[in-house]
């Protein structure tokens, strides 16, 4: 197997960038990002917020009082 | 006696009087629950759980409906949109929002045996339990 010259700088690189990140953990002020436990939840419903649920619902009682023969 | 008598007298037409005003408030009370009143095949409709209350706000089949049952239902929907049209307008809302906060109530607000739509898509009776609603739902 040959190596060209640019593929030996790589893994020259490669194996510097290794070291270095190894090093790390020993290093202080890492920063450390875990991956969560639960499953990362997207609500497709977003146009639809708790918020602006809470202010209508007064609304929403009166309109649903005023016209009782359709609900 | 004779000042009593002029009481009795004096009485007699304020107790017609207020006879008249019950009388009217009994009727003017009783007409607008007459107006409100449900289209009897809807709420036989409601009532025998062919028809439930989605998240949406809107209603739906529960099980496979005739002809008549979906006509109904695709009236009142398109009541329903109007009215929730209108409101989002006045409260700056969408009519989706609007709609969707109206499904909150209507589910909270079904009977026992009446059915309604769990915000999985699961048509469910209704119980004395508390209905299973949207979180999002006050």
């Amino acid at each position: 197997m040959k190596m060209t010259k640019t593929g030996a700088r790589r893994l020259a690189i490669g194996g510097r960038c290794l070291v270095v990140m190894t090093g790390m953990p020993a290093l202080a002020g890492c920063v450390q990002i875990d991956t969560p436990d639960k499953p990362i939840e997207i609500n497709l419903n977003i146009n639809i917020r708790q918020e602006v649920v809470y202010r209508l619902d007064g609304d929403a009682k009166k309109l649903i009082e005023q016209n009782s023969e359709i609900f | 006696m004779g000042k009593n008598g002029m009481r009795m007298k004096m009485w007699k037409p304020t107790g017609l009087a207020l006879a008249a005003i019950a009388a009217t408030a009994a009727v003017a009370l009783s007409v607008p629950s007459a107006m409100a009143q449900r289209d009897p095949a809807y709420a036989a409709a409601r009532a025998a759980g062919q028809i439930g209350e989605q998240p949406d706000g809107y209603l739906g089949f529960a099980t496979t409906p005739t002809p008549a049952i979906r006509a109904l239902v695709q009236d009142i929907n398109i009541k329903r949109k109007a009215a929730y049209t209108a409101s989002a307008q006045s409260t700056g809302s969408t009519v989706e929002q609007f709609a969707f906060t109206s499904g909150c109530n209507l589910i909270a607000n079904t009977k026992p045996g009446e059915k309604y739509q769990t915000p999985g898509g699961v048509w469910k009776t209704r119980d004395a339990s508390p209905p299973e609603r949207d979180a999002r739902c006050p």
